[in-house]
């Protein structure tokens, strides 16, 4: 179904979940042929070459209500990253710091350090609108705008110049997303009569089609019927080889689906949310190192 | 707290046939009916006086105008002249004075009104658009016979020693902003006069119709890498374009209807002038200046015919912006 | 070739590609919204000093009490005391029809009204506030003065067709969101319906009311064209029968801002400044009683 990205949109009738035919995306500034998995680009830090976000000592305050506390994190490359917690412990929260949409809130504050690719993202000279055109981000409602399918999806590529192969450039994005065959006979049509599930395919497609390098969703599914949510799990294990992922979901069962690593946020003592266990997901779910985890993924809590 | 205040003044009415005695319960019944209906009635009676009163304007317009009507019949609105002292009277140079000041003021106060709706709605901390916002407002609040006293002692004098003969060298060559003239009562003076009274009314409308977008499209838009403008025009006016159209065509209606302040600042000579610096007239102005001192029942009855003019412009304008904002509304 | 491809994550998190160019012509567009109301701002406060400069040094106890000078109109200021008490009568007089009639029609619409009789009332509600004013003053001189001559009481009539669409929607507005649950409890108790109306829809929809009532008088109190063919006396003594026109504020200013005379067009700001100060306070004045009876209802 979704074919290789670089190569424009071929086999159409590919069954699904051929995880192995996509390839991540090769930027052309390396060289041709060079695959990006092999390729050491992405962190200057020194531990893992492959880091993507590195929270240090990270805490999120809302005017005088500290929302989030204590988080380190290392976040990496070409993984999909869960984090899963009871609500209101700041899963959320965590996730807009990393593409900044927290600014436009006035009480927002942060502390802490917050680096993507070793660059501090708060740091005095960083353009939040490059955050955001590099950081994705789907959100818990299907957003689209109220416009055409095509112009949904071919709105921030015209933003962004990419004026060229327009219709090829949508047409991808919309297979990566799983969404070509049920729109592309009505791509004039608007968006806003597709049903939920492909509304948030839609938002997918939208955000993938500026290629961004990484794509973070808010409970992506959490509006959406058992179906829905399955086609988008899938799509997420099929856009990890490209992108990295984070997504919050408060469904464990979808975490263990679709997640490499999980985070696990709870509340501390004091009511503020923290960071209580990361580890490979398989981990997480077999092994938790601590009582808490181990309480809210047996049901015990939560 | 304040709910429960409330509720607490529900149960004291409920307490209040709370009476053992059952021929004073089925009094209470009968008063609680015929006062029921007496309200019912007195508040017919009022949606119904405001029905009727437009009725009334409609008709009473008409009727003074009969005279004039059964003279020139629909020819009238397409007469040039308007001469009392001869008894030959015409709309055309009126209706052109109104379409000219009004379709100027609303050009320049759609930009400046639904820049500052932005302003208040999209770019201005919520503190600032809180002091800005009701400011912006109070300029609506500015009696036009006010406003018109500042148009004749401040405003006139600056364009005519500061605007027109610049705008002119430099534009000159549209005809609209031909040779300067004498005393600065003009089209252009009224225009501006107009600007003023417009924009708060566009800028407080867009403001209310920017601020119906739901955050999660502005959010989703900020999202996929755009600025702020990009923003603005993808997620805010794709949405509401008919929502500020409605606007500014109630600002283009506040417009014509403007007598007081435009007859101070308009020189009142009815003429077709291209050239914005020159005196001219329009409707609203003319009967202003006029209607007090008519010199024969035509001339009454004339100004009647610009009343009507103006009332079937005006309706029409209202009308249309309803539509607008209902038909081609918000497609979520 | 796609010269668009994801950005390096090695560069720096400032602009890339074209967001440069963006950048400048999106900070353009928001320069201009700010200098837009900045210049709304700036007008206001132009007008308010203009009128202040020439009005305030008019402003005593003299000139609120005294008549302008009868014939001769010399050196002497005057005074614009009729013309303040003519006001206050006329507004009087309009508001005493405009607020039932607004309030009751509100009822009406939120209360009582069926879909297919409210739809004709609330049109010709939002016709007449589009009313362009001189039209009411027209409408009226044709009604009434064409036939008993000027008065207060026409000039009352004229500005409430001004002020009843003023009061009417505002009252609407405020209605609508009296809580359903008070409502809903009211007709749980078994409360009759018009005492849930007087009782408990308007003690709670006051503040809006009252809010929109001082609106409504501060602009029926600037407005010309209505009273200008209703009530056009001009330089009178003190005159409060109602049976004829009397003096006020606007037609004063209006008739001594065209006179040619320096003295008289003193006079015209004294009156324009007081007149200003009236309707900006009660604006101000409307702003925070509505925020006070909001915060009270926990809105
Ligand atoms: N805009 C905001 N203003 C104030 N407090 C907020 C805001 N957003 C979230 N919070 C608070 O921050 C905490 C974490 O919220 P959130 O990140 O939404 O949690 P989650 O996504 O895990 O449910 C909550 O206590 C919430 O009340
Ligand atoms: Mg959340």
């Amino acid at each position: 179904m979704t074919s290789s990205w670089t190569s424009s949109g071929s086999s159409p009738n590919a069954a699904e979940g051929q995880r192995a035919t996509i390839r991540p995306r090769l930027r052309l500034s390396t060289g041709v042929g060079a695959d990006a998995l092999t390729e050491p680009t992405c962190s200057p830090t020194p531990t893992g070459a492959q880091v993507v976000f590195r929270a240090e000592q990270l805490a999120v305050s809302y005017g005088a209500k500290r929302a989030v506390e204590d988080i380190n994190i290392d976040i990496h490359r070409n993984e999909a990253t869960a984090f899963i917690g009871p609500s209101g412990c700041g899963k959320t929260t965590v996730l807009r710091c990393l593409n900044r949409m927290n600014d436009s809130i006035p009480t927002f504050a942060l502390d802490g350090k917050l680096l993507y690719h070793g660059h501090d993202l708060y740091g005095p000279h960083v353009n939040r609108v490059e955050v955001r055109r590099r950081i994705g981000m789907v959100f818990q409602k299907p957003n689209p705008f109220p416009k055409s399918i095509f112009d949904n999806v071919a709105w921030a590529p015209r933003n962004l110049g990419m004026k060229d192969d327009l219709g090829g450039r949508v047409e991808r994005a919309l297979r990566a997303a799983a969404l070509w065959d049920e729109v592309k006979d009505r791509l004039r049509a608007s968006a806003l009569g597709l049903s939920g599930g492909q509304q948030q395919r839609l938002c997918i497609a939208r955000a993938v089609a500026i290629e961004p390098d990484v794509l973070l969703l808010d409970e992506p599914a959490s509006a959406l019927d058992p179906i829905a949510t399955a086609s988008i799990e899938d799509l997420i294990h099929r856009l990890k080889d490209r992108y990295t992922i984070v997504i919050v979901t408060h469904n464990m069962q979808q975490a263990m689906r679709v997640a490499d690593r999980t985070a696990f946020f709870s509340l501390d003592e004091h009511r503020v949310g923290t960071l209580i266990e990361y580890d490979r997901t398989e981990t997480i779910f077999s092994r938790p190192a601590d009582p808490r985890t181990r309480d809210y993924i047996t049901g015990r809590f939560g | 707290m304040p709910v429960r205040l409330l509720s607490a003044r529900v149960s004291s009415l409920a307490s209040f046939p709370q009476l053992s005695n059952r021929r004073q319960l089925e009094r209470l019944n009968r008063l609680d009916a015929r006062a029921g209906s007496a309200l019912r009635w007195l508040a017919l009676f009022g949606g119904a006086a405001v029905f009727l009163a437009l009725m009334a304007i409609v008709y009473q317009v008409i009727s003074g105008a009969s005279l004039a009507l059964s003279r020139y019949g629909i020819s009238f609105v397409g007469r040039r002249q308007w001469s009392p002292a001869v008894g030959r009277f015409g709309a055309l140079a009126l209706l052109y004075g109104t379409l000219v000041t009004s379709v100027c003021s609303v050009a320049v106060a759609t930009v400046l009104g639904v820049a500052i709706g932005l302003f208040l709605s999209l770019m201005a901390p919520r503190r600032v658009a809180a002091v800005v916002g009701p400011l912006v407002e109070m300029l609506a609040a500015i009696p036009s016979v006010v406003l018109g006293l500042v148009g004749i002692y401040l405003i006139a004098p600056f364009v005519l020693n500061n605007i027109e003969a610049p705008l002119h060298s430099v534009l000159g060559f549209i005809p609209l902003f031909g040779p300067p003239g004498t005393v600065g009562n003009s089209d252009f003076t009224a225009s501006l006069v107009l600007v003023i009274m417009v924009v708060p009314i566009i800028a407080a409308l867009s403001r209310d119709v920017f601020l119906t977008v739901p955050s999660e499209l502005r959010e989703g838009a900020e999202a996929l890498g755009a600025t702020r403008l990009e923003v603005i025009r993808g997620a805010v006016l794709s949405t509401t374009h008919s929502g500020v159209i409605a606007a500014c065509m109630l600002g283009f209606g506040r417009a014509i209807g403007e007598a007081i302040a435009v007859t101070q600042v308009i020189g009142n000579i009815t003429q077709i002038s291209h050239n914005l610096f020159a005196p001219g007239d329009t409707l609203g102005s003319l009967i202003a200046n006029q209607f007090l001192t008519p010199v024969s029942a035509l001339h009454t009855a004339s100004m009647f015919y610009l009343a009507l003019v103006l009332l079937v412009l005006e309706l029409a304008t209202m009308l249309l912006a309803r539509y607008v904002s209902r038909h081609f509304g918000s497609r979520r | 070739m796609n010269v668009h491809a994801s950005p390096d994550p090695a560069h720096a998190l400032t602009p890339s590609g074209n967001l440069r160019r963006r950048m400048v012509t999106s900070r353009a567009v928001v320069a201009v919204t700010v200098l837009a109301a900045a210049l709304a701002v700036s007008v206001l406060f132009i007008i308010v000093y203009f009128v202040a400069q020439r009005g305030a040094s008019q402003i005593s106890v003299a000139f609120f009490i005294r008549q302008l000078p009868l014939v001769s109109y010399g050196k002497v200021t005057g005074g614009i005391g009729p013309a303040i008490a003519g006001s206050v009568e006329i507004v009087l007089l309009s508001t005493l029809i405009a607020l039932p009639a607004g309030v009751l029609t509100a009822i009406y619409l939120t209360e009582f009204a069926g879909a297919r009789v409210a739809a004709p009332i609330q049109t010709a509600l939002e016709l007449l506030a589009g009313l362009p004013t001189i039209i009411a003053g027209i409408f009226v001189a044709g009604l009434l003065v064409a036939h008993y001559g000027q008065s207060a009481y026409a000039a009352g009539l004229a500005l409430s067709i001004v002020q009843v669409p003023l009061i009417a929607r505002t009252s609407i507005e405020s209605i609508r969101r009296v809580p359903a649950s008070l409502r809903e409890a009211a007709d749980a108790l078994g409360i009759a319906r018009w005492r849930t109306i007087t009782g408990v829809v308007l003690p709670t929809a006051a503040g809006g009311i009252v809010t929109a009532t001082i609106l409504a008088i501060a602009r029926a109190a600037g407005e010309t064209a209505p009273v200008l063919f209703t009530s056009s006396a001009f330089g009178t003594p003190y005159q409060l029968n109602p049976n004829q026109q009397v003096p006020n504020l606007p037609v004063e200013i209006y008739n001594l801002a065209n006179s040619l005379n320096p003295t008289a067009v003193s006079d015209a700001w004294g009156a324009a400044f007081l007149l200003i100060c009236l309707i900006l306070l009660a604006n101000i004045g409307a702003r925070l009683w509505l925020r006070r009876s909001e915060r009270k209802r926990g809105l």
